[in-house]
């Protein structure tokens, strides 16, 4: 059974001084995410990723379609309570401190007074805030708000984790806990719907993707079908580059005294020919698969714009 | 017990800004009024004491009333702090619940504070306890009973629409509440529909005229008990219908 169950959920938003313009902010779509799944869910700004997770979490409610999370409708209290939420950019009450804050999160979850201020310490150290955690919130720099959300989005020990851009705002060695954490989550058995831009981080976390684009669609897949052979194998030799080889390749890039070059896989063999000839040592012959980036430019057609795609 | 903890909460973040200094501003101000009025008026310090009481306390009652308590929902709505809250088992209505009674309990403390700030100045400029205090301490009762119904009126508009036009309305409707009087007797002058329509609008303003007892306590007047228990009956309907709407209101909230 799948632990978070979307059919066709779909957002219009009215706009305009009569509200009679209408914006598809979500057009109607269908996906199921499973138990123990890290899912990816990624698309350009403005692909409609926030919304859905916003609908997802009954904060906003949807024009048509359904959803359900563990068995139950979204917007029920009783399954609220086993989620955890992480929104994008995240503020929170910051005259409290960071301990203050956990309490208070505490309480609305429900956890019970006995052992709620281990918990509380446990998880302020699992995001490397221990030390920060009498501070007030007001002092706390972007990466450090982060991290505060995402304790208090595994605070309660949801089964389900939605986090909206948990990367953003995060130098690389903070990205790195954050990817370390979410391994953990997933180790623990969690089940964790995250949105991103990064499309490293989907590619070294997910098990399986979906990529959104204004609003619709565009695929969902295991990570390894979706970034599978190109089609392609990358050689790699020392010495100099060959006359008879350059029909053959379609990349070259020489460093040092070492050439490597693409050719597709039916030249494969004719170029290994080439090279034993010339008896040129051979380095290494490897597939090449496309990246996740490749497949995302795909799904979106955004060739045009790079600037959109952080890889 | 999520309304508790949401309250808990409001009061803790009301108390961290400062808005519990109202009550030390109005101390200083009635301190320096009790000493200036002790030397420059002459049999009349009572009364001129306990204008300027209670016309502060009201002033600065209705100011933290409104800025606190557009910013309940408004401002989370804003900042986003709601997210984290929504997203547990908060029913919406608990939460609007919460926010109220953090505020109306802020407020309480604020006008208590402010009342006896009031009596400490009138020992001053007449010293003994005086029966016609019970009546002062009345007035501070209907000013605080004021106060609740224009916190629920913020928290209504604050869960529509943003916190400055939130404000603009509260404040508005706390003018037009003063002259609730006037304006019912002008609606029946209309005819048809809207002699209706007139006298619906009217009722629906806050009566806040009724509560004005001010310039008779002032005169050592008393107050007829019937007045306190139609004016506390009031107070608690008109608060709770106008909280019923905000729950409503919000519970159809998009948060985009």
């Amino acid at each position: 059974m799948p632990i978070i169950e979307i059919l066709g959920l779909e957002k219009t938003y009215t706009t305009g001084l009569f509200r009679r313009q209408r914006k598809h902010a979500l057009h109607a779509f269908s996906l199921e995410v499973y138990a123990g799944e890290v899912f990816g869910f990624l698309g350009p700004n403005g692909a409609g990723k926030s919304t859905t997770i916003k609908l997802l979490m009954g904060l906003a409610f949807p024009s048509s379609g359904s959803a359900r999370i563990l068995g139950m409708r979204i917007g029920d209290p009783q399954v609220r309570s086993q989620l955890g939420f992480l929104p994008e950019q995240p503020y929170f009450y910051d005259h409290l401190t960071a301990r203050e804050l956990l309490e208070y999160y505490a309480q609305l979850s429900g956890m019970e007074a006995k052992g709620r201020a281990r918990r509380i310490c446990e998880v302020l150290q699992r995001v490397g805030l221990d030390g920060a955690a009498e501070t007030a919130l007001r002092k706390f720099s972007k990466g450090m708000l982060q991290r505060v959300g995402l304790a208090q989005a595994i605070l309660h020990n949801p089964r389900v984790l939605f986090l909206d851009e948990p990367m953003s705002g995060l130098d690389p060695l903070g990205r790195r806990e954050i990817r370390l954490l979410i391994e953990e989550l997933k180790a623990e058995g969690k089940t964790v719907f995250f949105s991103t831009h990064i499309l490293a981080d989907a590619e070294a976390l997910c098990d399986r993707v979906a990529v959104l684009h204004a609003g619709r669609l565009r695929g969902v897949g295991a990570v390894c079908d979706l970034i599978g052979d190109a089609g392609r194998v990358e050689l790699v030799w020392r010495g100099r580059n060959l006359v008879a080889m350059r029909p053959l390749l379609q990349e070259t890039h020489i460093s040092g005294e070492l050439v490597r070059g693409v050719v597709l896989q039916a030249a494969q063999e004719q170029a290994l020919e080439i090279l034993r000839c010339a008896s040129v040592p051979l380095v290494s012959l490897t597939p090449v698969r496309t990246s996740l980036e490749e497949y995302y430019l795909r799904q979106t057609k955004l060739e045009a714009q790079p600037q959109e795609v952080r890889a | 017990m999520t309304v508790l903890t949401i309250a808990r909460s409001t009061f803790r973040e009301a108390v961290r800004d400062r808005v519990l200094y109202s009550p030390a501003v109005f101390a200083v101000l009635m301190t320096g009024a009790a000493v200036l009025v002790g030397q420059v008026s002459i049999g009349i310090e009572r009364l001129v004491v306990i204008n300027l009481g209670l016309a502060a306390t009201t002033f600065f009652g209705v100011i933290v009333a409104i800025l606190v308590g557009i910013g309940l929902v408004a401002k989370e709505i804003q900042k986003r702090t709601l997210y984290t809250v929504l997203s547990r088992p908060v029913a919406r209505w608990q939460f609007v619940a919460g926010k109220f009674v953090g505020l109306a309990g802020t407020l309480a403390i604020n006008g208590g504070l402010m009342g006896l700030g009031l009596l400490a100045a009138l020992r001053y400029v007449s010293p003994g306890f005086s029966g016609a205090d019970v009546w002062v301490l009345v007035a501070v009762y209907f000013i605080l009973l004021q106060l609740l119904m224009v916190c629920a009126l913020a928290l209504l508009f604050s869960t529509f629409s943003s916190p400055l036009l939130a404000g603009v309305f509260s404040f508005a409707l706390f003018v037009l509440g003063n002259f609730a009087g006037e304006l019912r007797e002008a609606a029946q002058g209309g005819v048809g529909w809207t002699h209706h329509l007139a006298v619906g609008a009217a009722y629906l303003m806050p009566n806040f005229s009724a509560f004005s007892v001010a310039a008779g306590v002032a005169h050592g007047e008393s107050i007829a008990s019937l007045l306190i228990w139609h004016n506390s009956i009031y107070a608690v309907t008109y608060t709770g219908l106008v909280l019923c709407a905000a729950i409503l209101a919000f519970e159809w909230r998009e948060l985009q």
